[in-house]
């Protein structure tokens, strides 16, 4: 199968899905939104599809593509949670599959081991391709789409239950003056 | 509670529940007209609709297959999903943004106003906004449109508060929280509106306007009119004398159903809607249904649209409250020394973080679009509204190779921006940019226009048969019986939202086919 990152090494898909793995990690110090939510410092990630060096390798793929640096691992980890989920379709699990071998052959063996920049350079090659376009498009939904991403980001999501904004900060807002009553009448 | 049979005849027949279609239903059932109201998707309510992005559009959204091409870069975007419409008991007014607004006199006659220009296909209206005028009247009592009978202004948010001042260092006079059809306070059996968000997601409260809940309850319980959820309508059929007979749609089981009917009035969306009368071809219509003219389709319309998004030093919050929080209208005029015939509005537009994500800069990656994000909470928004041109081109017709559930070829929507259209939008970007940069944006970033949700002009009115589909009532030239109920009638698409428009058209062709009921004319 060819794809743009040349030919990878003859590895049997049986040696790189399928086994029990896990994808782990500790909440960064710096991550408060985060740990509020969190029962605890540590999360893990089961692997129904994709062993643990494919999730690793996509987990750190989403953070080229969609690069926040204060953004904790744990919610990179969503995306590949999702792509896992996908991967139990045969097309899909081919497809990452030879992506990240891919990624590995263009590196010489171990993508991961780069240098982030020789990573990114790898990586970008692929743009537009189906890889990185299936990365692309289910990361854009999955790493934004949680409640984790909400509190870091400083989105509120749901709102009805709490009685909308309307005694809570819909018009907070005081750096700038208040508009006339005429164009922006009082509640 | 009606239940009209099959065989029975005597029923007015209306395709889609919406703005158009959910209107029409009830101004005949209340004339005590028998009305059939067939609605291809499943019916929701304010307590099933959901406060998320992505499960909301699942609930809501028309996904079923489309195609798309020409030089818009929705073809490149999303070409599967030119148009963010509803399948939905109340259609796109559950989606809709509340923003209630007039045409002006000269948007009736843009013909006459703006003169020919090279590409566009430019017709005057068949009536104009003095005979408007009360059906606007009505429709804003019904709608309850803030700022008309005596209902106050909505309360702006913290997305408005940025807008106004920028608005204001750029000398712009006209600034306001917008006419919207949000109750600023309960009025018809509806609560007042609690700022949640979400408009875009069916109204929690009910405090926007929807035909879901208004038209279609007031409707069913005159005992006139009778809803059938989930009947998805193939075809249009006629008899050999060329007056419609009925349709055919297949019903919540799957199961081909032919319903006869006195009249039928169609009301799909513009992009639906054409693909409907294409679909009901015969050896008396080969080009479709009322298409001798062959305008079925053609000259649709989007609106000129664009969003500008900055990010500030200071929190703004700007998915708190309404979505459509504000408006200017100093742009709306008519201007050609700006560089472009017509004029736009300028709307304020929030996001919650998930279609921020997909729709700021669709299909890019890296640090230009994250760091925007990394300033989510500090960003303020507004929307380019504004009119584009009718081309003959872009048109809806009938894929060559999409199939929709049915089997049927799925609408493809081909649409080429005109010249006046990209110096239209490339106006109101500078126009955005310089008024977030009046009060201290870090960063401004200049969004593509979505998915259409004014879809438009697809079946026009003309008054020369030639050149349009429908008359001044939205009447087919061609099939007597036979009205168009929805956007698909606009000759011109104005600076404005078009759903005001699109409930005063429905209240006066309501008026018209009763009239015409009752005279024994249809």
């Amino acid at each position: 199968m060819g794809h743009v990152y040349g030919q990878p090494p003859d590895r049997s898909r049986r040696a790189f899905m399928r086994h029990s793995a896990a994808l782990s990690g500790t909440l960064w110090a710096g991550s408060g939104a985060l740990l509020a939510l969190a029962p605890g410092k540590g999360w893990t990630l089961e692997l129904g599809q994709l062993d643990a060096h494919a999730g690793r390798t996509l987990l750190i793929a989403t953070r080229h593509i969609f690069p926040h640096p204060k953004l904790d691992d744990a919610v990179y980890a969503l995306v590949v949670k999702d792509l896992d989920e996908a991967a139990a379709d045969s097309a899909v699990r081919d497809l990452l599959a030879a992506g990240v071998a891919g990624l590995d052959h263009a590196a010489g063996g171990d993508w991961l081991a780069l240098g982030s920049d020789e990573q990114l350079a790898l990586l970008r090659l692929g743009d537009g391709q189906p890889f990185f376009e299936k990365v692309r498009a289910t990361a854009v939904v999955s790493l934004y789409n949680n409640e984790l991403a909400f509190a870091h980001f400083g989105y509120e999501g749901e709102a009805f239950s709490k009685g909308g904004y309307l005694n809570r900060g819909f018009n907070d807002l005081n750096w700038l003056p208040a508009p006339d009553q005429d164009a922006s009448p009082s509640v | 509670m009606l239940k009209v049979e099959l065989d029975d005849d005597r029923a007015v027949v209306i395709v889609g529940s919406g703005a158009g279609g959910g209107t029409l239903a009830n101004e005949l059932a209340q004339k005590g007209v028998a009305v059939v109201l067939l609605e291809a998707g499943q019916r929701q309510s304010p307590e099933s609709f959901i406060n998320d992005e992505w499960a909301s559009f699942g609930q809501l959204a028309w996904t079923d297959p489309r195609t798309s091409s020409g030089s818009f870069r929705l073809a490149k975007d999303f070409p599967n999903l030119p148009a963010w419409i509803c399948k939905t008991v109340g259609g796109t007014t559950t989606h809709w943004a509340g923003a209630s607004l007039r045409f002006r006199a000269h948007e009736f006659k843009t013909l006459s106003t703006y003169g020919a220009i090279d590409g566009a296909s430019l017709l005057d209206w068949p009536l104009d906004l003095e005979e408007m005028v009360p059906f606007y009247a009505r429709a804003e009592d019904k709608m309850g449109v803030t700022r008309t009978n005596g209902i106050p202004g909505l309360p702006g948010n913290n997305n408005f508060k940025v807008f106004y001042n920028g608005a204001m260092k750029l000398g712009y006079k006209d600034c306001h929280t917008g006419r919207m059809a949000i109750n600023s306070r309960p009025r018809d059996g509806r609560p007042g509106c609690q700022q949640l968000g979400f408009c875009f997601a069916g109204c929690k409260m009910g405090a926007k306007w929807s035909t879901l809940y208004t038209e279609i309850p007031k409707g069913v319980a005159t005992g006139k009119l009778e809803l059938r959820t989930r009947c998805h309508v193939s075809r249009v059929e006629h008899d050999t004398a060329g007056k419609a007979t009925g349709v055919i749609y297949f019903d919540a089981d799957g199961r081909e159903q032919r319903q006869r009917a006195r009249v039928v009035c169609v009301a799909g969306n513009s992009l639906e809607t054409p693909r409907l009368l294409l679909l009901s071809e015969s050896a008396r219509f080969p080009d479709g249904l009322a298409n001798s003219s062959g305008e079925v389709g053609r000259n649709y319309m989007r609106h000129t649209t664009g969003s500008v998004f900055a990010t500030f030093e200071q929190p703004v919050h700007m998915y708190r409250g309404t979505t459509m929080a504000g408006i200017i209208t100093d742009e709306s005029h008519h201007d050609p020394a700006r560089g472009f015939a017509g004029g736009y509005e300028l709307e304020t537009l929030s996001a919650g973080l998930p279609f921020m994500a997909a729709f700021l800069e669709p299909g890019a990656w890296g640090a230009e679009v994250t760091q925007m994000l990394d300033d989510y909470a500090h960003m303020a928004g507004l929307w380019v509204v504004g009119e584009d041109l009718p081309q003959s081109g872009n048109r809806i017709s009938l894929s060559d190779d999409a199939v929709d559930q049915w089997g049927l070829p799925a609408a493809h929507v081909h649409f080429d921006d005109h010249a006046n259209d990209i110096a239209m939008r490339n106006h109101g970007y500078a126009q955005g940019k310089a008024l977030y940069e009046a009060v201290g944006a870090r960063r401004v970033h200049f969004t593509p226009p979505f998915p259409s949700t004014h879809n438009l002009g697809s079946c026009r009115m003309s008054a020369d048969p030639e050149k349009g589909v429908l008359n001044r009532f939205g009447q087919t030239h061609d099939v007597p019986n036979l009205f168009v109920s929805d956007g698909s009638q606009f000759t011109s698409g104005a600076a404005v939202n078009p759903t005001l428009t699109i409930v005063a058209l429905a209240i006066r062709q309501a008026e018209h086919i009763a009239g015409q009921l009752s005279a024994r004319a249809l």
